[in-house]
């Protein structure tokens, strides 16, 4: 189990080095090493109480760890260091907006760094066309829906234009309907701005659509680290596949490759993947269970792009949400799909039943398994 | 009933009639509880946001201390003052140690009254404002100092956060002393001209058996207290429309 993140490729701008949490003599978080990059979106993601967010809070400069120490730029910095906290910039899960208009709430930042009222207002003006509410610096503050005040509390971050921006579980607070279009939205901004952001989130959907890279954290301990994609298709760990409701990532091994598809050797199965590593590697594969089609064993499959077609056993069936997730195996090859839950009806899928599970060659997420621990 | 009718117009007559012995009371009074609850806010605001505000150690005692003090008998605020500033208190034995001279007559002046007044109010200042920046959340400060508050620019936004709170320390400060007696009579020794106040000086008639006049003056005292009080609401008010 690795209790770091992965090195930059970029240089990183915020370094934590062995740090280390206790409250009330209890260890709460413990990191070896946590790097974020210049540029990236990193999102934090792990269940509540995991300690996702006192690390934002120690990288963020808002709280002093027991041990270790955090590094701006390589140069050592603590929560006292001015010049390091004018950097950043925090939305918190409850925006806290203050009293008075949301004009007052925006600048709130910019009249502490003295930025001249006429330059103050502008940039106001612009912080708020940016979230989508220009126009109401006159409105009271507290008086905003909950989407609104979340947005005008980013606005009161982005007008700083922090070369950090610390985000804590910033929409959890809100309905499904105003979480999914603000979510879309802050990683547009966020993008945008091309500003650096640590982005603490317990939904994992949520921190595929705004992460670069993904830290998952567990009981204050580093769990899985590294690009987005990677993290979230390649579990490595029984406790991470369960978190992101996968199976656990397989290790397999490229034997041939054609037209840009590598043919990989997962247990008894061989299935197509997009990659570039070399035949002859050992490999981790990993396909999101939304990737995954099932079809009755018995019937003609219709004509389709995806390479792979593997005839599998059910091992289980689980109810997530609006759908089910359908543990699959064949000759050691283990996958899980998403189905709705009237398709898991109609095909009478239960543990036992045969069924073929289709997936396409781009869906299969292979990465090198060089410094990743077999056996988990 | 008539008696009291009698009094509201003996107390109109008393304020028009130009009286300057009336008008040198109410000045008095204005300017021993004004300086006061000013201290008093000087200390009690920014102990009651330590205490609202902070984890230390001591912290809980202190609390007590502040709650005892916000039911402090002015009697008993008084009595003390006195023993500490009398002839032979200690206050005047240090005088004597440190100078070598005897110490000036500190009992029945006005600062004695400032002081008895400034120790029954700043425990109410301290409590109320402790209670009203304690109800302000933790996370509000945790998003100040994220946009780059200093501790100084956290602890204005909280107060200004907790005005309400804190405007109704001082009003609460305020009343306690405006209309308290018996420190101010104890210390102050109602010397017509040098320390007699709107309190005192009912006390005064009504031991005489002016109870038209004492009366007269209790309504002015109520119609002063309500006029600085409607003042002092309508600041904690002010800017209200942003609030929820």
């Amino acid at each position: 189990m690795s209790a770091r993140t992965p090195a930059c490729t970029r240089t990183p701008i915020i370094v934590g080095e062995d740090i280390e949490v206790r409250y009330h003599k209890r260890t709460v978080l413990e990191v070896e090493r946590f790097e974020l990059c210049n540029g990236e979106t990193h999102a934090i993601l792990g269940p509540s109480g995991s300690g996702k967010s006192t690390l934002l809070r120690i990288l963020g400069l808002l709280e002093k760890p027991a041990h270790g120490h955090v590094t701006l730029d390589g140069r050592p910095v603590e929560p006292g260091d001015k010049s390091a906290r004018m950097m950043m910039a925090a939305v918190f899960q409850n925006p806290y907006l203050f009293k008075g208009t949301v004009g007052e709430n925006v600048a709130y930042g910019l009249a502490l760094r003295k930025v001249p009222r006429e330059q103050r207002d502008e940039r106001v003006a612009a912080a708020l066309e940016r979230v989508g509410l220009g126009g109401t610096q006159k409105s009271s503050a507290l008086q905003l829906s909950g989407g609104e005040a979340q947005r005008v509390a980013l606005a009161r971050a982005l007008v700083l234009e922090p070369r950090i921006m610390l985000l804590d579980e910033p929409l959890s607070y809100l309905d499904p309907l105003i979480k999914r279009r603000l979510v879309t939205d802050f990683s547009e901004i966020l993008s945008a701005e091309g500003v650096t952001a640590l982005y603490v989130t317990h939904d994992q959907d949520e921190a595929m659509v705004v992460a670069d890279r993904v830290t998952i954290i567990n009981e204050g301990r580093v769990v899985r680290s590294g690009g987005v994609d990677e993290v979230m298709t390649l579990p490595t760990t029984e406790w991470v596949a369960d978190f992101i409701g996968m199976e656990t990532a397989l290790h397999g091994g490229i034997v041939g490759r054609s037209e840009g598809v590598a043919e990989v050797s997962v247990g008894g199965e061989r299935v197509f993947a997009v990659t570039d590593l070399p035949v002859g590697i050992d490999v981790l594969v990993g396909i999101r269970p939304e990737d995954v089609l099932l079809f009755d064993a018995d019937v003609d499959i219709p004509q389709s792009s995806a390479r792979n077609r593997l005839r599998m056993r059910v091992d289980g069936v689980e109810r997530r949400g609006g759908t089910d997730r359908i543990s699959l195996s064949s000759n050691g090859f283990r996958i899980a799909a998403s189905v709705s839950r009237a398709s898991a009806r109609e095909m009478g899928l239960e543990p036992g039943s045969e069924v073929v599970a289709l997936f396409k060659a781009t869906s299969v997420t292979v990465a090198s398994a060089v410094g990743v621990p077999s056996g988990v | 009933m008539e008696t009291l009718w009698e009094a509201v117009v003996e107390a109109g007559r008393m304020l028009v009639s130009g009286d300057l012995t009336l008008y040198g009371i109410i000045g008095l009074s204005l300017k021993v509880s004004g300086i006061s609850i000013a201290i008093a806010m000087a200390i009690g605001v920014p102990l009651g946001y330590l205490i609202g505000s902070r984890r230390f150690v001591g912290r809980r005692l202190v609390q007590v201390l502040v709650n005892t003090g916000m039911g402090l008998p002015p009697v008993v605020a008084g009595l003390t003052v006195y023993i500490l500033l009398s002839r032979t208190g200690p206050v005047s034995e240090l005088w004597m140690s440190l100078f070598g001279s005897i110490a000036p007559r500190m009992l029945f002046t006005l600062p004695a009254m400032i002081f008895a007044q400034v120790v029954i109010s700043t425990p109410l200042v301290t409590g109320v404002t402790a209670a009203a920046i304690g109800s302000v959340p933790v996370e509000l400060r945790l998003q100040a100092r994220s946009l780059g508050a200093s501790a100084w620019q956290e602890a204005a936004l909280v107060v200004k956060e907790a005005r309400r709170g804190v405007m109704a320390a001082v009003v609460a400060g305020f009343g306690g002393i405006i209309s308290e007696v018996g420190a101010v009579m104890m210390v102050g020794g109602n010397i017509e001209g040098q320390t007699r106040v709107m309190t005192t000086a009912i006390v005064l008639e009504s031991r005489k058996g002016n109870f038209g006049i004492a009366l007269a003056l209790g309504f002015i005292l109520i119609g002063i207290a309500f006029v600085i009080n409607n003042g002092l609401t309508a600041l904690q008010h002010s800017g209200g429309r942003y609030e929820r």
